[in-house]
């Protein structure tokens, strides 16, 4: 039996022993004990190491505010997960555990160091200590701050858990399932609306699982909890535990996020560890209960020094005493009642401090009664102990007076600052708060969404007003959905009801400037780091945030956030409303990555479209490279080839005989319709009226801004059907563009527009052979009138075919379409035929490679979306004589028509060697640093010519042709020549066949 | 997540199905030439960037249709939606509540 556990007491299973391990150290828990339960229950109140400082650290709360105890637990390979709270992670049978930020061992930690060094480290060391020298960063500051700092270790391994993913859709969701919650649920619940209860913990019930002794309707508080749950089980109400409202969205949309292996010892093989939940719902109740905060003194955050309400949840939940000698200190009533219980239970309670001058005649007899000395107007000044505490000093105060202090020896130190209205979900929604100045805290005032706010959410104390809050907001939910109801009211006896005042740091008698009075426990932020910031100047409270850094660990200040305020606010000499609080952002505790991503991830992480000559190319060895969604081939290498001997073969291949390449990812837009050209003339630069049917034209599209959008190969099939080919990438936003402007600046135009992309597979034919390959096997064209840049509707090997006559490499080119059931077909049936020529498939590379030879552009590569025709040496595709066409007007602009615009150009390296893509480029490389650059490498590629070639966009590019210019690289300075970027066959013999 | 009604399809659908087209009721001249180049400046790049509510271009990818919507720049909320073409609405009182 662990020493503080009481026998037969709390919600865990006495019969159910559990054992795991903490830092090596194996530990014997309960069915229903979490990781900090379980190791209160053995006396262990060191958990972990602070993130700054190192300072040993404990429990300080028992729910998912913890700022402390974050630990990391592993269940296998991959499944490392750090940061997690003790007070949250269930036990489960062989859990293993670690704590954080420590070496080389808890107790002994070197860290600690930085705690004696803490003036260096105060509010906005990260600003000020590493500035200087610059060189530091990367070699001392960066290393040494990583080192040491950080919260935990990053997991290594892929995550091998499934998560999950679903909607829902209800009409009343109603977050936390207290006293409140559960009201709400039964008003909801009455009218057979559908309502869903959710709860972050794994029991419902909230706050009345750590009251036992209250009785509601006549019940005791846990068979009455009991009694509803079965009430609302039997309506029908979807009760959800384990389950966290992370975030709460527009138009009532709440994620939630349900825990739901972790706990277990053997969780089903498959079962996703976690499932997130969009929920929408018609209304939505927040009865999130309150968060008690901590009281700010020299020391508080010693192991040992803990909430008081987590101490009495600890004792009646889990049946552990969190020690046997605890003192209590206080400005709220609610921590009198957690050390009378400690009493009751067999603890020695040395003290009850309450701040206050004047506390409840009840409460004093209580303490009286149960032989407990109560000393008011008093406060905490220090607490002792290296790694738990071991005494605290009190001293009595009047006034900003502080007396003589006299210590008093405890195991444990329970505080209550009061409590803060959990109010982070209603602040997603941007709900606006207001202050209550006489319960000191942000309490909700304008909604923006449907939704209720009940219970000590709403400031409100006490379980009878609580209870009929919650029913309250229930009824009023119902009304909102348009549904009626009725009113409920609960009779409580041995309520305990409470108020409280707030305060900044406690007076001390000791020195003031060598306090150690934490405010944000988890990121190390003390009262004097917020009274720096403001000395400093920060005026708001979002900057003494980021300056201190309070409120920014993963607990976002749950604990923090209003003692923060509070005394930024008396260093202002301002009230707390106009200093302001900071935002609260989603998820409400950290969430997993893997819950975000649910089943988008891996081969589902986004669709891969395959071409239907996919099956072949991956049959015959090659290797893939995604372009947009696409999977494309990417060169065919044969044994013993790397990339560049397979590129340089099926170039040469293709330039001395035939390839055949896979192009069926090239967008296809089918325009069509009685105004068909005049939509392609308005549309693209080129001219379309001329074009005779069967004849196809290279088409540029451009911005309304002047800059080339897209380009591709447009086939006139007939007057009124245009067949027009778009890069890869660009399908879908040409073919929205264009709807764009049918659809709003040209409606009267009668066109239609069909994406054919996938309808079609596209097979290119390219090289000396290819006009003699494909012949043979082409019904219905006319040879004799069937030059470059034709296109026919026709049978290639006995398929209805669209054929392109045009070319992207330099050959003689053929594009063959067929429908896509048919591609396979095609590709076997032209492979065969090409047999004889030596045909050589090819992938994406050498279809690089051979069209830069020729200076064919890609758009998106060697254009940005801040070239014009002009500047791509394109200004031969533009119809001069149109009087308009999408971004005309943009081609005169100032801008446009100035000198020195980056211009395409060739460029070709003196020593032979390669250039990289994206290579800055200068005119003179002596230049002192930083050095003009004048340009940059778009495109660079091994070609067949024996040396490398490259294109660039320089300024005055055109001007320059011949000069040098110099390309700063990794490995040394590179000297090149500006030359045409036609590198192959400038006056097109090839192409004539 | 915003609810977003289409008047197209005359359905409330998930913004997912959605996407945002610029501001709305401008116009594209119908003759640009005659523009000068502060006019065409204008018209290229010079946009109302509203504090509140804000006529905007939006398409269902669903149905293909471009609409417009006048939705609050500050609350993210649709206040309504019509068809292209359809003349600029004036906000009512009910609208911006
Ligand atoms: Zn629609």
């Amino acid at each position: 039996m662990s020493r503080y556990r009481i026998p037969g007491k709390g919600r865990v299973d006495h019969s159910a022993p559990v054992s795991f391990t903490f830092d090596g150290k194996t530990y014997g828990g309960l069915r229903g004990d979490t990781v900090a339960s379980a190791l209160l229950a053995h006396g262990v109140h060191l958990m972990g190491r602070s993130f700054k400082y190192h300072r040993p650290r404990g429990a300080v709360t028992a729910g998912s505010e913890e700022p402390n105890a974050l630990i990391g637990t592993s269940r296998g390979a991959g499944q490392f997960e750090p940061n997690t709270r003790a007070t949250v992670q269930e036990l489960r049978a062989g859990l293993v555990t670690e704590s954080q930020n420590k070496w080389p061992n808890l107790s002994f930690d070197v860290g600690a160091v930085n705690d004696r060094a803490y003036m260096l480290f105060s509010a906005g060391f990260y600003y000020k200590t590493f500035m200087w020298p610059k060189s530091f960063w990367d070699k001392v500051y960066e290393p040494v701050i990583r080192g040491a700092a950080g919260l935990g270790k990053s997991p290594t391994e892929p995550d091998p858990d499934r998560y999950a993913s679903r909607y829902l859709h209800t009409d009343v969701l109603i977050v936390g399932a207290g006293p409140a919650g559960i009201a709400a649920a039964l008003a909801a619940a009455q009218s057979g609306a559908d309502v869903t209860l959710v709860d972050e913990n794994p029991e419902m019930g909230g706050s009345l699982l750590s009251d036992p002794a209250v009785q509601i309707d006549g019940k005791p508080a846990w068979d009455w909890v009991d009694a509803q749950l079965a009430r609302l089980r039997a309506a029908g109400v979807r009760l959800m535990t384990r389950t966290t409202a992370i975030g709460y969205y527009h138009q009532n949309m709440v994620g939630l996020c349900q825990r739901l292996t972790d706990h277990l010892d053997n969780p089903p093989k498959g079962a996703p560890r976690e499932r997130m939940w969009r929920v929408r719902a018609g209304q939505v109740v927040l009865a999130q209960g309150a968060l008690e905060k901590p009281l700010v003194f020299d020391g508080n955050d010693r192991p040992g020094v803990m909430l008081a309400g987590a101490a009495q949840t600890y004792l009646h939940k889990y049946g552990v005493k969190v020690g046997d000698n605890p003192a209590i200190v206080t400005s709220h009533d609610s921590a009198w009642y957690a050390a009378f219980d400690l009493a009751d239970n067999g603890a020695r309670v040395a003290a009850i401090i309450d701040t206050r001058d004047v506390v409840r005649p009840d409460l004093l007899d209580g303490a009286r009664k149960r032989g407990i000395e109560a000393l008011t107007s008093h406060t905490v000044t220090t607490t002792r102990g290296r790694l738990r505490v071991k005494s605290v000093r009190v001293a009595p105060v009047r006034g900003t007076h502080v007396g003589t202090g006299r210590s008093i020896p405890c195991d444990c130190l329970l505080m209550s600052g009061g409590w803060t209205p959990s109010l982070h979900l209603f602040s997603h929604t941007k709900g606006s708060l207001a202050w209550d100045t006489t319960s000191q805290t942000f309490l909700p005032d304008r909604k923006t969404e449907e939704c209720e706010i009940a219970g000590a959410g709403r400031g409100l104390w006490g379980y009878e007003s609580v209870l009929a809050d919650g029913a309250a907001a229930g009824l009023r939910a119902l009304q909102g959905l348009g549904r009626a109801g009725h009113d409920a009211s609960f009779t409580v006896a041995n309520d305990r009801p409470g108020t409280g005042v707030s305060h900044t740091e406690l007076p001390t008698d000791g020195n003031a400037g060598k306090a150690r009075a934490f405010i944000d426990f988890q990121n190390d932020v003390t009262a004097k780091d917020i009274r720096l910031a403001v000395r400093e100047g920060m005026r708001s409270i979002e900057h003494v945030k980021r300056y201190t850094t309070n409120g920014m660990a993963t607990d976002q200040g749950k604990m923090s956030n209003i003692n923060g305020l509070m005394i930024a606010a008396d260093a202002l000499g301002k009230a707390p409303p106009q200093v302001g609080l900071t935002t609260f952002r989603p998820p409400y505790t950290p969430t997993s990555f893997g819950a975000f991503c649910g089943y988008l991830r891996g081969d589902t992480f986004q669709l891969t479209r395959k071409t239907p000559i996919d099956p072949w190319a991956e049959a015959n060895g090659a290797v893939f490279e995604p372009v947009a969604q696409w999977r494309r081939a990417w060169y065919f290498p044969k044994p013993g080839e790397d990339m560049h001997a397979a590129v340089l073969r099926e170039c040469k291949a293709t330039r001395a005989s035939l390839g055949i390449f896979d192009a069926s990812t090239l967008g296809k837009i089918e325009v069509a319709g009685p105004d068909a050209v005049e939509f392609m003339n308005r549309m693209y630069t080129n001219p379309w009226t001329k074009l005779q049917p069967g004849r196809c034209r290279y088409g540029l599209l451009l911005g309304e801004d002047g800059f080339i959008r897209d380009d591709g190969v447009i086939g006139r099939l007939s007057s009124d059907l245009f067949h027009v080919t778009t890069t890869t990438g660009g399908a879908a936003r040409v073919l929205t563009m264009m709807e764009d402007y049918l659809q709003t600046e040209w409606p009267e135009l009668d066109v239609w527009l069909t994406s054919t992309t996938e309808q079609w597979a596209t097979v290119a034919l390219n090289g000396p052979n290819a006009l003699k390959m494909l012949k043979p096997l082409v019904e219905g064209v006319d040879w004799e009138d069937f030059p470059h840049m034709s296109c026919a509707e026709c049978t290639v090997a006995g398929l209805p075919a669209r054929l392109f006559r045009l070319s992207f490499t330099g050959e003689i080119g053929f594009e063959v379409n067929v429908p896509a059931r048919h591609g396979l077909t095609l590709w076997t049936a032209l492979m065969e035929a090409g047999k004889p020529y030596d045909i050589c498939p090819y992938g994406t590379e050498t279809m690089h490679v051979l069209r830069a030879e020729k200076g064919y552009i890609i758009v998106g590569q060697d254009t940005d979306g801040t070239v014009t025709p002009a500047d791509a040496g394109l200004e031969w595709a533009i119809g001069k004589a149109k009087k308009d066409f999408v971004g005309k007007r943009s081609l005169s602009r100032p801008d446009i028509v100035a000198k020195g615009r980056k211009q395409l150009v060739g460029l070709l390296t003196e020593d032979g060697s390669l250039l990289q893509e994206g290579a800055q480029i200068v005119l003179d490389p002596n230049q002192p640093k930083p050095m003009k650059m004048v340009g940059h490498v778009t495109s660079s590629y091994q070609s067949t010519m024996g040396h490398p070639i490259a294109m660039a966009v320089i300024e005055g590019g055109f001007d320059k042709m011949g000069e040098t210019v110099f390309v700063p690289m990794p490995d040394g300075v590179r000297k090149a020549r500006i030359t045409s970027t036609v590198f192959y066959d400038p006056s097109n013999e090839r192409l004539k066949a | 997540m915003l609810l977003i009604h289409c008047p197209y399809c005359e359905d409330t659908l998930p913004e997912l199905e959605f996407t945002y087209a610029g501001e709305a009721h401008i116009a594209r001249p119908a003759d640009p030439s005659a523009f000068s180049d502060e006019e065409w400046r204008d018209f290229l790049f010079i946009r109302t960037n509203a504090r509140g509510p804000h006529y905007e271009r939006w398409r269902h990818i669903g149905c293909g249709r471009f609409f417009n919507a006048l939705r609050d720049t500050v609350s993210d909320r649709f206040l309504m939606t019509y068809k292209a073409g359809e003349a600029r609405p004036t906000l009512t009182q009910e609208a911006a509540e």
